[in-house]
């Protein structure tokens, strides 16, 4: 079993002969994405996580083709059909599968509108404090010294307050408004890839292939952004994608707080918050169902956030 | 010590007055200060009185130094929606947030340790598993969601428990507690539970990991092979060392308590801070907003600062590599 002893020994599980064989046998050049995808599947759990998050991207992406109402088309709505319990039939024959709420409107259309909402202030906060975040970070690594010390400072900072305090007092100086969102949660974000990515590329810095583009006498912009910049990346892929449930999250918390989106652009937040004054008579639907697909869309990006990190980082496998 | 102590506190002092500086420039270079500290509907003659009296006709950097001689007299405005000081009107909601942080704490600790420790003594087993993937449910879940659930559970369907408020209250050395009477208990309980959820889980994780290490001890092999029961070993030889992440974290943990009280407080219309600074916030009461920042910031700094200093005593070594850096 000389093969065997080449491979990592958190790959090898006991009894489990063909899971060996797989590995041992598997041609030296691999592709690192067939290799990714490989050890990605081994959590079917995050296999679903995977499969429901495409399914509610794609329903977000493609909310007005799929939902059987406009829900923010007044001339769609009626109010007579207004707290419809789910499952109730409407006056032209639609099914209002999650029911409807005050205003007449299908709970189903507004979810996956809300969805949209709430997926893209996630996913485009995250990516802006990506960018922001990770740029400080590679140049406190990379220059190091007085501007290390000034970046890191800021950071410790104000990671030493929570999240949500930081963006209430943001929002309470900014107001209401998508774009004041978005503002807030870059800001609250930017720090934890400044720190993941700085932490990497000082590891990274000291390895020999940056030592010998070094000694080729590359620019340095050409040695940070092709040669330590792509080394850096796998952690922060990591923190992103927990970073984008995260995000969803502490929106739909300010959306229910009232500090969030306003009632134009109603994300998922919004709509359990508009909900909540009538779960307390009885009508559960209009507050449940939106917490159910945030729910859902937090969970599953979670899983495949749990399992990269399991995949990418090789010293965190079991 | 007494160089620790004064190295710590003087980093604090750097990161409160930062803090200040930074309000300052949101609140008065950023905002337009008039809106801020008087009323929307204020008549131009009154902002004129306001500006003159709250110093904003001066230059930039002599209203930093009011503004900083005013919150260090513990002036911080009044606030427009109650007409009373807004440091007062803050201090009189503190001790019903404090009662609610309290409680999650002590429900975070004595359900947290015990699971956590049986996490980590069963950690291949179907128990320790079962725990952990609950605990990742108190992680993932909105704070807020949890809340609502708690109250269609416990108080739309199953009618055991009132949905809001804070119930009859009792003094308790002259502050008004909800802890001694029976109905406060029961209004206190679903917010307890709903700001403990996240500690618990965060609790259960620490425990876990310290069972973990701790077991691969010289220590506690050493105390097995003397034939000890294995209560003892694990009740007085372990324990110990697992509480010192656990406690760092949780003192850690109580700013972020008070910040996200402010969620359940909504949730369950509980009188704290937090609701005020909700409801001030919509209501555009500004110096209350100002306020509660200022003191959030000291509380915070505080509880770092009272943790490093807790921290030291419980493990020397942390004193010694500081006071050499």
């Amino acid at each position: 079993m000389s093969e065997a002893t080449e491979i990592h020994p958190g790959e090898v599980h006991i009894g489990d002969v063909d899971e060996v064989a797989e590995t041992a046998y598997a041609p030296k050049a691999e592709p690192p994405v067939t290799r990714f995808w490989r050890e990605f599947r081994q959590s079917p759990v995050a296999v679903l996580g995977l499969a429901v998050v495409v399914v509610i991207t794609l329903a977000a992406v493609f909310a007005p083709f799929i939902t059987p109402q406009n829900p923010y088309d007044l001339a769609q709505l009626s109010i007579l059909e207004g707290r419809l319990p789910p499952m109730s039939q409407s006056m032209d024959g639609m099914t209002y599968w999650l029911g409807t709420d005050d205003q007449g409107r299908d709970m189903l259309s507004a979810i996956i509108y809300g969805l949209r909402i709430s997926l893209g202030i996630g996913a485009m906060s995250t990516f802006i404090a990506v960018l922001i975040g990770g740029s400080l970070g590679l140049l406190a690594a990379y220059y190091g010294g007085r501007i290390e010390s000034l970046i890191m400072r800021v950071v410790d900072l104000q990671l030493s307050f929570p999240a949500i305090l930081v963006a209430l007092i943001l929002l309470a100086v900014l107001g209401r408004g998508v774009d004041k969102v978005l503002i807030a949660l870059v800001i609250v974000q930017w720090a934890y890839y400044a720190r993941t990515i700085r932490g990497q590329a000082l590891v990274e810095r000291r390895k020999e292939y940056i030592e010998a583009a070094r000694c080729l006498a590359l620019s340095d912009r050409r040695i940070v952004f092709r040669h330590l910049l792509p080394n850096c990346l796998p952690p922060v892929i990591v923190v992103g994608t927990v970073q984008v449930a995260n995000a969803i999250a502490l929106e739909a918390t300010l959306s229910f707080l009232g500090v969030g989106v306003p009632i134009t652009e109603p994300s998922l937040g919004l709509l359990i918050s508009n909900g909540y004054g009538y779960m307390l008579s009885g009508d559960y639907w209009i507050s449940f169902f939106p917490g159910i697909a945030l729910v859902i869309a937090v969970v599953s990006l979670n899983l495949v956030g749990d399992q990269l990190r399991d995949v990418l980082n090789p010293r965190l496998q079991r | 010590m007494l160089v620790y102590v004064i190295r710590r506190l003087s980093q604090s002092l750097v990161v409160v007055a930062v803090m200040a500086a930074l309000v300052f420039v949101g609140v008065y270079a950023i905002g337009n200060p008039i809106d801020m500290m008087v009323s929307p509907d204020a008549t131009p003659a009154e902002m004129q009185a306001a500006m003159e009296r709250l110093g904003l006709d001066e230059p930039l950097w002599k209203q930093f130094f009011v503004f900083i001689g005013n919150m260090l007299q513990g002036d911080m405005g009044t606030s427009f929606v109650h007409n009373e000081p807004a440091l007062e009107l803050i201090l009189q909601r503190l001790p019903a947030t404090m009662e609610l942080a309290a409680c999650a704490m002590l429900i975070a600790t004595l359900v947290g340790v015990p699971l956590g420790v049986i996490a980590g003594l069963r950690s291949e087993g179907p128990t320790g598993k079962t725990i952990m993937a609950g605990s990742i449910f108190g992680f993932s879940l909105p704070n807020f969601w949890q809340g609502l659930m708690l109250i269609m559970l416990f108080a739309v369907i199953l009618g055991w428990l009132p949905a809001g408020g804070r119930g009859e209250t009792a003094p308790l050395f002259g502050v008004q507690i909800s802890f001694l009477t029976v109905d406060g208990l029961t209004h206190l309980l679903l917010p307890a539970i709903n700001v403990a959820l996240y500690k618990t889980a965060l609790v259960i994780r620490l425990a876990r990991a310290g069972t973990r290490e701790v077991m691969m001890m010289d220590y506690v092999k050493f105390a097995r092979a003397k034939g000890l029961h294995p209560r003892r070993v694990i009740l007085v030889h372990m324990l110990k060392n697992i509480l010192i992440p656990v406690v760092t974290v949780l003192g850690l943990e109580l700013g972020n308590v008070i910040a996200f009280a402010v969620v359940t407080e909504t949730v369950f219309a509980w009188p704290g801070m937090g609701k005020l600074l909700i409801d001030s916030i919509v209501n555009l009461d500004r110096p209350v907003v100002v306020a509660y920042l200022m003191l959030t910031v000291l509380v915070f700094i505080l509880i770092n600062f009272l943790v490093d200093l807790a921290y030291s005593a419980l493990d020397p070594r942390v004193r010694l590599t500081e006071s050499k850096g």
